[in-house]
């Protein structure tokens, strides 16, 4: 069982923050997230795109404000369990809480704060009869271990960076690797899709394009695919196969923690905005894209801005007895759990010679 | 000040929105549904990386060729038919007065 003061749940740019917060009042914090990798949307949806309104920042591209933060909030050794989706909550008598993931980790925190943006990103499933059947048997959306296609005969779909990249990386572990996608164009990495030219020349993947997988065949497991090819004849070809692994990119879906109690109002959690984003039951609370209120928007410095609010809502229902005092960081400097600390240097007060 | 432009949004139930959209606040036709309350998600905030602001042109508008991003975007989108088109990328300009548009199933 992992303990905790606030158990967040997402790792975006308003959860990481939230641990800075937290570790100002010593406060332990952590995260959980669906993605394999800190920083939601930013890493995962466009981790090379500028934003313009972060305060202080003229211009920082997602990617490095998710390396910022991860820097801003070391000294206080955030705990993450990654890759792995928070599925059920349970309110014990002492007020505290118990989340489990779909893996069975369970965390024991004295509040839950969600930060799930738009919720947890899910594969997008292509549109084939029976699909769902053949899961598990051979149909995979995510490749986690790739060693589970050594020496098998693998069909890949997509046009992305990921089905790019794993068609590179399986091309020398599976014994064979067709790659299908709608075009005959590929958005990604320019040297993924050079590397996947290359391999095509060498016969080491086998490409088909325009072309669909529009069927997965097979008695229990998959044992080849269909694929409809896209030319004026539309001529279908059947491809023996081990494995059939659809890379068509993530879509967020708010998931089972719509099914928590809470209040929700057009895929959104309410809170209450003129306190502490506190949800409608008491030590969850819900802060960033995935909460509303009247005026809500959504924007990062506001997930900042709910994130420290709810910190101080935190800290007083944990400790009611203590009055707590505003520090500014610049006066009372940051000291990490990990022992170092961080202050202004002090001014000297020196004489200066005519 | 620019006229505002009328539009009509067909939504997944089939219930015809009419809709008036300003020509002169930098708005394009995703934001115009999401001012309406329309029920478009725009995960990605208007990036043409999520493909749930598609829509199909049901008017014979010329609203000229898909940008590479949203090429892109819609090789890999579901239910993608020759007139879609990310609404997030469809800037409001007078020369769509009268377009009508039909929101794609969600993804």
């Amino acid at each position: 069982m992992i303990k905790t003061d606030i158990l967040i749940i997402g790792a975006g740019p308003t959860g990481l923050f939230t641990v800075f917060e937290a570790g100002l009042l010593k406060l332990k914090c952590h995260l959980i997230d669906a993605l394999a990798q800190p920083g939601g949307q930013c890493s995962e949806l466009y981790p090379k795109k500028p934003i313009y309104d972060i305060p202080g920042f003229p211009e920082v591209l997602a990617g490095d404000l998710v390396d910022n933060l991860m820097k801003q909030i070391e000294p206080f050794q955030p705990g993450f369990t990654l890759g792995e989706r928070a599925e059920d909550i349970e309110k014990l008598e002492d007020g505290t809480f118990i989340v489990t993931t779909n893996k069975g980790t369970k965390h024991h925190a004295n509040a839950v704060a969600i930060a799930g943006g738009l919720g947890s990103f899910e594969p997008r499933k292509p549109q084939i009869d029976g699909l769902e059947a053949y899961e598990d048997h051979g149909v995979a959306y995510m490749i986690k271990d790739p060693e589970v296609y050594r020496n098998q005969k693998v069909v890949i779909a997509g046009g992305g960076d990921s089905a790019l990249d794993w068609s590179i990386f399986l091309a020398d572990v599976a014994s064979e690797v067709t790659l299908v996608h709608r075009r005959k164009e590929f958005r990604g990495a320019l040297d993924s899709v050079e590397k996947v030219q290359d391999l095509v020349k060498e016969g080491k993947i086998n490409l088909i394009t325009p072309a669909e997988v529009t069927d997965v065949n097979g008695d229990g497991k998959v044992a080849s695919v269909t694929v409809t090819i896209h030319d004026e004849a539309k001529r279908i070809q059947e491809i023996e196969c081990d494995a059939f692994v659809p890379l068509f990119g993530l879509s967020p879906k708010l998931g089972p923690i719509a099914n928590w109690g809470l209040e929700i109002e057009k895929n959104a959690i309410k809170v209450d905005n003129t306190l502490d984003y506190q949800t409608n039951i008491p030590g969850i609370y819900a802060i960033g894209d995935v909460n509303t209120y009247p005026g809500k928007l959504k924007l990062i410095l506001c997930g900042f801005h709910e994130a420290t609010l709810m910190c101080q809502s935190v800290y007083q229902r944990m400790f009611p007895n203590k009055k707590y005092v505003l520090k500014y960081t610049t006066v009372g400097g940051i000291d990490g759990f990990d022992g170092s600390r961080k202050e202004a240097e002090k001014a000297v007060i020196k004489t200066i010679d005519a | 000040m620019d006229q505002d432009i009328n539009i009509t949004i067909i939504d997944r139930d089939g219930t015809e929105h009419a809709v008036q959209a300003p020509t002169d606040m930098n708005m394009n036709l995703m934001e115009v549904c999401k001012a309406y309350e329309l029920p478009v998600q725009a995960v990605c905030g208007g990036m043409a990386m999520c493909a749930t602001c598609q829509v199909y042109i049901k008017s014979d508008h010329d609203l000229g060729d898909r940008n590479l991003d949203e090429e892109a975007m819609l090789w890999e989108a579901l239910h993608v038919e020759d007139n879609s088109r990310l609404g997030c990328q469809i800037p409001i300009t007078s020369d769509l007065e009268g377009l009508i548009v039909e929101l794609a199933p969600e993804q």
